[in-house]
């Protein structure tokens, strides 16, 4: 395992800066746990001062220091992006592997459920589950009702691939040989479908950072846990942009970029083991 | 065309489990609340003044009647139902007695003309791009393409949108970003007018193609490589057959077919996108109205913007689908 993402990092270039800028942001999220202010507190420090030594990313209108403020917001962003990804990961790959496996009328069911979850724009859904939760609306339900809602695309590859795997020939020797079920999932398919699971599992952490970044931003989430989401929606609601408090802005905005593009950078460079023609075409141009 | 009867009839069954299963998620949502809609609309009537407790027990009573809650469970559903059926979710709250479907008709087309011309360059400029960069490798300005819109690719619509916001209306102000035309044209098919929707239309299509044309580019790069080793396309390359000719007739083709059921696949997220996009630049359209319902505690609102978003998308992934068999014969044949 360790070596397999050492060799990645040294041979795969997505691998490598998805990792940086990852590593980056989560570096900078651990940072919450010295900060010298608590994330609920306002007015602890000057409103609306500029970058400076004494506060590096700047102040807030509501006397918040940016920098540490940012600290726990991109720690509750990627928590929440996190808690969605792993609880839709359990639908998905239930879905996915049962469907590929077992195929015909069970994966003809499950794939009609599976596309109109795919089909249904779920943003008006969120909305409306909003509107009728209004003040009982906090971020362990949101995550929840994601979950819920946003598995369905990943379900699909995982299924792709799990149909792929079981018409193989090596499965079938796996069988004559006289391998068990659990064995033969476990020993010989896994390793084929870990990246994929790893690709979808990053996916569903930028969907669902970025749906609740947008919640968020409108105030439609709980707006007292500081995520990116709502340090913007506390800047609009001071208009800091036409007060020129551009900073309060400035830095969610950048590092909430630099995470997306982190994981999806990650999440791509998984593409090799998924299609193993693109390493092909890579070793190609290596040597060409 | 026997095959294709078949083929659209199963369409036709995979739209109405979407319709019925997307309203029923509906359904579920808006009666699991622990929040009584009708005590919070009253809540927020009698908050000013006072009013007689008679007043306040006919008020909710019609209030139970307008959101159609009265009655069972089954009774409610029912209620629910033949109301999309009939497309009446009665008055809106907010803009009263104007009916919600009359708000949701004069927001609609221009939802309807955003997404359309948004998704549609986007699909085509990224999968134009996409099947140069494929096949021509070791182009500089596509490799650089490549990188610029795959870099983009991964933010929200939300952040492309406020970006491009503070962008044109802070720092660069030379484009409108509020609203879908100029307040003192007059409405109607002159030039002035059309001119003015144009303008207003430039910073939304352009953030959401930006975001868009990343997701068909990589996918038709990533296609078009894989068919350029096939062996057609080396015997028509020895064959002398010219490059551009190759490319759009022997290779694109080919690759259009999974890019056009990406397409039906993904709407649901691009009009999320399109939802957000217009709430950003205060476009007139469903988006800008579904926020602004919720805001103003518009339950019937909220309700049928919900349940019309979910019928009109599943209606263009039909179309797509029954359009599809034109693009692929395979679809025909079989």
């Amino acid at each position: 395992m360790l070596t397999t993402a050492r060799d990645l990092f040294r041979y795969n270039r997505e691998f490598r800066v998805g990792t940086l800028l990852t590593g980056f942001i989560v570096a900078f999220a651990a940072l919450s746990l010295v900060s010298p202010y608590p994330p609920q507190d306002t007015f602890v420090v000057p409103p609306d001062v500029s970058p400076s030594l004494a506060h590096w990313f700047g102040t807030t209108s509501r006397g918040q220091d940016v920098f540490w403020q940012l600290t726990f917001a991109i720690r509750n962003t990627m928590l929440f992006g996190f808690a969605v990804a792993i609880l839709s990961r359990l639908i998905s790959i239930t879905i996915g592997m049962w469907s590929g496996y077992k195929g015909g009328f069970v994966d003809r069911v499950l794939m009609s459920i599976n596309d109109t979850f795919i089909v249904i724009p779920l943003f008006p859904l969120l909305v409306l589950f909003y509107f009728v939760m209004r003040d009982k609306m906090s971020w362990p339900l949101l995550a929840l009702a994601m979950a819920c809602l946003g598995w369905s695309y990943d379900a699909r590859l995982i299924r792709s691939v799990a149909m792929s795997l079981k018409s193989r020939e090596f499965t079938q020797q796996s069988v004559f040989s006289g391998m068990r079920t659990s064995e033969i999932v476990l020993q010989e398919h896994l390793p084929y479908v870990l990246p994929i699971v790893f690709y979808t599992t990053m996916n569903n952490m930028n969907w669902s950072i970025g749906l609740e970044v947008t919640l968020s931003v409108l105030g439609f989430t709980n707006i007292d846990t500081p995520t990116i989401g709502v340090m913007i929606y506390w800047a609009n609601q001071h208009t800091a942009m036409v007060a020129g408090i551009w900073w309060w802005i400035f830095f969610p905005v950048l590092f909430v970029v630099i995470l997306f593009i982190g994981l999806f950078l990650l999440a791509i460079s998984m593409n090799e083991y998924i299609d193993p023609r693109s390493r092909l075409a890579r070793m190609g141009r290596m040597s060409g | 065309m026997n095959a294709y009867a078949v083929y659209a009839g199963k369409r036709l069954l995979q739209f109405a489990l979407v319709v019925f299963i997307g309203i029923n998620l509906a359904f579920v949502i808006t009666h699991s609340t622990p929040i009584d809609p009708v005590e919070q609309t009253v809540a927020t009537a009698t908050a000013f003044g006072s009013t007689s407790p008679e007043a306040v027990e006919m008020m909710r009573q019609s209030l139970r009647e307008l959101y159609g809650l009265e009655g069972s469970a089954w009774g409610q559903y029912v209620v629910f139902w033949k109301r999309i059926v009939v497309g009446d979710f009665g008055p809106s709250l907010s803009a009263f007695p104007t009916p919600v479907s009359v708000l949701i008709n004069r927001a609609l087309p221009w939802t309807i003309g955003l997404l359309t011309i948004s998704t549609l360059l986007a699909w085509i400029l990224g999968n134009v791009l996409g099947g140069l960069a494929g096949y021509y490798r070791d182009s500089r300005i596509l490799r650089i393409a490549g990188i610029v819109t795959m870099g983009i690719h991964p933010i929200p619509y939300y952040i492309v949108a406020f970006v491009f916001l503070i962008v044109f209306g802070y720092l660069w102000p030379v484009l409108p970003i509020s609203g879908g035309s100029q307040m003192n044209v007059q409405w109607g098919w002159n030039p002035t007018f059309i001119l003015s929707v144009l303008r207003h239309s430039i910073l939304p299509i352009t953030s959401l193609v930006l975001v868009g044309i990343g997701g068909w580019f990589m996918g038709m790069r990533s296609l078009v490589s894989n068919i350029v080793t096939e062996d057609y396309v080396a015997y028509a390359e020895l064959a002398g057959v010219n490059r551009r000719r190759i490319l759009g007739a022997y290779v694109m083709r080919n690759a259009l077919v999974p890019q056009v059921t990406g397409l039906a696949m993904s709407l649901g997220s691009i009009f999320n996108g399109a939802i957000i996009t217009e709430q950003v630049f205060g476009y007139p359209g469903i988006g800008t109205l579904l926020i602004s319902a919720v805001h103003t505690g518009d339950y019937s609102l909220v309700i049928g913007i919900a349940s019309v978003s979910i019928i009109a998308v599943s209606v263009c992934v039909l179309l797509i689908d029954l359009l599809y068999p034109l693009l692929d014969p395979r679809v025909k044949a079989s």
